[in-house]
């Protein structure tokens, strides 16, 4: 078995084979989002700009409920084309259709946030900055390029809102090879300006993330606050069994 | 075999006596709970090492308990494994904490397990007449990596899916049947439906039927023989008018007690995983878990979860360059046998011939490094089974050994411990070398165990046992 001989010589013998696919560029931190507008307002960016090609599986629109919003505000603004409330976020874009459209087939995105988290920084700041970093690019099929995901399949999507930008490019000498230049992002350069300026863009995508990080795990605060009980339940109860052993082994001479 | 005789209480007995009575006389119900806790006397001298006994059991217990309401929800199928853990995490009610109480509890069934074998290996807990309870125990061990590894595919997702890959693989080098082996294992070319189908059905209910058969051999050899404890000296040689050792208490209530403030500290730090960080930092619950798992794209970093690290480190350190340390090394541990061994001419001859075998199949050009690799990375597990043979140390517990003795048990552990984090990083050069050094000192501390455990001068061993009361 050829295949078997080299996964494990990936694994065994390639040192540094780190994230290959993956740019090196710095996280930005994702702005910390918790008040209930921001993530209704992340809910709409997430269900117009996303959900057209992008599915979130395991998500039922309903569940929106948990982020005050009531049916009826679900229906009327974020369903489009005859889902029922009741329904999973799923999305009609065939994957074979996707896969001859863009090259890959869009994932899901119910649990993106958890799935990209890295030593590099948390999963929303991966998105938040993965979203901020689209560039025009002619050599790529769909025109846009990004500094997270090199030549991404993925189109920037959000371009109406921040506009056209292209990227700068230095050439410095590279410094693990002598004689040999590198090229270093230097920059973007706003050819064409968007609906927003790049403050307000910054806000919404921080918005669209701290939703998509809330859809990851809906329970997560519930989990903490649950957890601040238990924690005081189980220390009361740790020393109510210390002091019941105590006075057993008292008679222990 | 006598004759059945029913046990006559007064009429106006307490309606629970007689129901105990009439239980009783059909099963032994008392006699079961006097001997295996309620009258099994324990030495009083117990420390905090002997909490992680009863701690694994509760574990366990959480374990079955918190799996059974993930079964009820959970598909073993590969198109909906993914999904059903998903929809656990959101649709069920509490599901979210079932979830996280199994993921959890699987780490800290380990983290228990390593500490209940260490307290083992420092108090010497596995000497005669223990040797079964070590080997029942080693058995338990082996089952639960076993049902890791299994329950670890079932969420489909890519460290779940390219683990099993790889270490399905791992059979793949053995020679002559080791392909048709790893393709009878996944039942396909690659791990899929198949596979997930089968793995579900180990992780539910084979391993686990054979894991509470371990346990309960495990406890019925230790209430057999008896506990021992940190001095390392049996209670039973001191025997009270009551025909139990002085030193010894019953299990109930002092160790009932002592054992219920172990769980509640145990409960404090699981819940604050549980509520606070269930992924761990990436180490309980991997980030690349939550991509659901996709045969065509392999992950660039593929590691076990954190508690097979230090073995998969064993099996990543054999190179074929290291082949040639392992070649001399077992070489001179041959020749070292022959100077100082009290073997008989026999058994050395025996050994010399089988070493003679395995340097030749060490050669390059006989069978490759993959394979040692794996022979290395098993070894490394089995070898613990051996400890009640070859540790001869006159004394059992380390608080008798010469001081240096703590030195050589703490190098084993830094070596241990630099293993699992080794494992769980991208080999580089300098890490390959770093994981050969400790591969090798791990492999010492054993096979030159029956000489250095004789070593030093050791300290005078008290007739009871030490204790300071409360």
């Amino acid at each position: 078995m050829i295949f078997s001989k080299k996964l494990l010589a990936i694994l065994a013998l390639l040192p540094g084979f780190v994230f290959a696919n993956e740019g090196t560029v710095q996280l930005d931190r994702a702005p910390e989002r918790s008040d209930i507008a921001s993530l209704q307002n992340g809910a709409k960016l997430f269900v117009n700009h996303c959900l057209n090609c992008h599915s979130a599986s395991s998500m039922r629109y309903n569940r929106l409920r948990d982020l005050g919003l009531t049916e009826d505000q679900i229906k009327n603004n974020l369903l489009f084309s005859g889902e029922k409330v009741g329904d999973m976020m799923t999305v009609a874009l065939r994957p074979a259709d996707a896969k001859s459209w863009f090259g890959a087939v869009p994932p899901d995105l119910t649990v993106i946030a958890r799935a990209k988290s890295s030593g590099a920084g948390s999963g929303a700041d991966y998105l938040y900055t993965y979203l901020r970093t689209f560039y025009k690019d002619d050599a790529r099929p769909t025109g846009w390029n990004n500094l997270v995901v090199p030549n991404v399949a993925m189109p920037h999507v959000l371009w109406d809102l921040q506009g056209v930008r292209t990227i700068k490019m230095v050439e410095e000498a590279d410094p693990h090879e002598k004689g040999k230049t590198m090229h270093r992002f230097d920059g973007f350069e706003q050819v064409t300006p968007g609906t927003m300026t790049p403050q307000q863009f910054d806000e919404q995508v921080a918005d669209l993330v701290a939703y998509m990080s809330w859809m990851a795990e809906p329970t997560r605060d519930l989990r903490k606050r649950l957890g601040a009980i238990v924690l005081l339940f189980l220390a009361l109860f740790a020393f109510l069994a210390w002091r019941l052993n105590e006075s057993y082994w008292k008679d222990v001479k | 075999m006598g004759a059945f005789k029913e046990t006559k209480l007064p009429t106006d007995a307490p309606a629970a006596d007689k129901a105990l009575a009439w239980v009783d006389d059909r099963f032994p119900l008392t006699k079961l709970w006097n001997d295996q806790w309620g009258k099994y006397y324990a030495p009083k001298n117990f420390n905090i090492w002997y909490l992680f006994g009863s701690l694994a059991m509760l574990v366990l217990v959480l374990q079955i308990v918190t799996g059974i309401f993930l079964t009820m929800h959970y598909k073993p199928d590969a198109t909906l494994a993914f999904g059903s853990v998903e929809y656990i995490m959101k649709e069920v009610p509490w599901g979210w904490l079932v979830r996280y109480m199994h993921s959890t509890g699987a780490s800290a069934f380990f983290i228990v397990v390593y500490l209940h074998m260490t307290r083992g290996l420092i108090y010497g807990s596995y000497r005669k007449p223990r040797e079964l309870i070590w080997l029942f125990g080693f058995a338990i061990f082996l089952c639960l990596m076993a049902e890791a590894f299994f329950g670890y595919l079932l969420p489909w997702g890519q460290m779940s899916y390219w683990g099993a890959q790889v270490i399905v693989n791992l059979f793949g080098a053995i020679p002559v049947i080791g392909n048709d082996l790893s393709l009878w294992i996944r039942g396909d070319y690659v791990v899929s439906d198949a596979t997930l189908n089968r793995f579900f059905a180990f992780h539910v209910i084979a391993i686990p039927l054979v894991l509470l058969g371990l346990v309960a051999a495990h406890l019925i050899a230790l209430h057999e023989v008896g506990s021992s404890n940190p001095d390392g000296i049996e209670v039973k040689d001191n025997l009270g008018p009551d025909g139990h050792g002085i030193d010894a208490i019953p299990s109930h209530p002092y160790y009932t007690t002592k054992d219920l403030f172990g769980v509640s500290v145990f409960l404090l730090i699981y819940s604050a995983i549980v509520f606070f960080a269930p992924e761990m930092g990436g180490y309980f619950l991997e980030y690349n878990n939550f991509l659901p798992a996709d045969s065509l794209k392999t992950p660039s970093h593929i590691a076990p979860t954190w508690y097979f690290t230090p073995f998969y480190s064993v099996l990543r350190a054999t190179t074929s360059d290291f082949m040639w340390v392992v070649m001399a090394g077992l070489a001179a541990y041959v020749v070292f046998i022959w100077l100082r061994s009290r073997l008989s001419q026999k058994t050395k001859i025996a050994i010399t011939v089988l070493a003679v075998v395995l340097e030749i199949g060490m050669l390059p050009q006989v069978l490759d490094a993959k394979f040692w690799g794996v022979v290395l990375f098993g070894s490394a597990v089995v070898i613990l089974a051996l400890l009640p043979w070859i540790d001869h140390s006159p004394v059992r517990s380390i608080r008798y050994r010469p001081g240096w003795h703590k030195a050589v048990y703490g190098v084993f552990f830094v070596a241990f411990l630099v293993l699992g984090y080794l494992g769980t990083q991208l080999p580089t050069a300098a890490f390959t070398l770093l994981a050969q050094a400790c591969t090798l000192l791990y492999f010492s501390f054993f096979l030159l165990m029956p000489w250095w455990s004789t070593w030093g001068r050791f300290k005078p061993v008290p007739d009871r046992v030490t204790f300071t009361p409360h």
